[in-house]
């Protein structure tokens, strides 16, 4: 088991895979912790010494936002929008698509499940 | 995609003229303008802008925060009045 930036326990897999597992690092920043640590492709999580995984540890401390402190500052950059009146922030408010994106149908995303509209009746057949 | 940097952010040049005719009157009235597709510059701050939205003129107080967005964001061109027997959504 290895704990890597908090709370993640990724075993087994290759390590560039495992390290996917944690919030912020996706395809791109795992390939380059793994070369800046110099890891090959081939090694498990379980095969890494105590001295790699404190090397990886310490490489991701360093150098990326992760976990916590991303989730954070992704909030905060919304909370910026939605203080500051703009129009994107008025969408964040209102749990609409942000973008652009068209709202008579879909947008489910960010608008939830759908909720039947009292009253409306049922076509019959 | 994002505008290349070479070019410099994109403001309407009748925008500074107003501007600096604003801050040397000395007087912090409204500065009404069409020009919801320029960007707001850091020598806006401070000045408040009747920025159009169609209709008329949405005063906007410049902060430091809203340098860098344009001034359309500011000034909404549609209200929504909530459907029929929506009793939950706020009624203007």
């Amino acid at each position: 088991m290895a704990r890597i930036a908090g709370v993640n326990i990724p075993t087994g897999k290759r390590v560039e895979i495992a390290l996917r597992y944690i919030h912020g690092i996706g395809p791109k920043f795992s390939k380059e912790i793994c070369e800046k640590c110099s890891i090959p492709a081939d090694r498990r999580v379980s095969q890494l010494t105590d001295a790699e995984v404190l090397q990886i540890r310490e490489t991701i401390d360093r150098d990326y936002t992760v976990e916590g402190d991303l989730r954070r500052e992704v909030q905060t950059n919304i909370k910026r929008l939605m203080d500051l009146g703009c129009y994107r922030g008025l969408r964040h408010r209102k749990g609409l698509p942000v973008r652009g994106q068209r709202t008579h149908t879909n947008a489910r995303t960010r608008k939830g499940k759908a909720v039947p509209i009292a009253g409306k009746k049922k076509a019959t057949k | 995609m994002t505008r290349s940097v070479w070019k410099g952010p994109f403001v309407d040049g009748y925008l500074l003229k107003k501007a600096d005719k604003s801050r040397a009157s000395g007087r912090n009235e409204v500065i009404k303008i069409w020009s919801r597709r320029s960007t707001i510059l850091p020598q806006f701050v401070g000045l408040t802008f009747g920025v159009h939205n169609g209709q008329k003129h949405i005063p906007v107080n410049v902060t430091e925060d809203m340098i860098g967005h344009k001034f359309g964001e500011f000034a909404p061109t549609r209200i929504f009045h909530g459907h029929g027997g929506d009793k939950k959504a706020v009624k203007r």
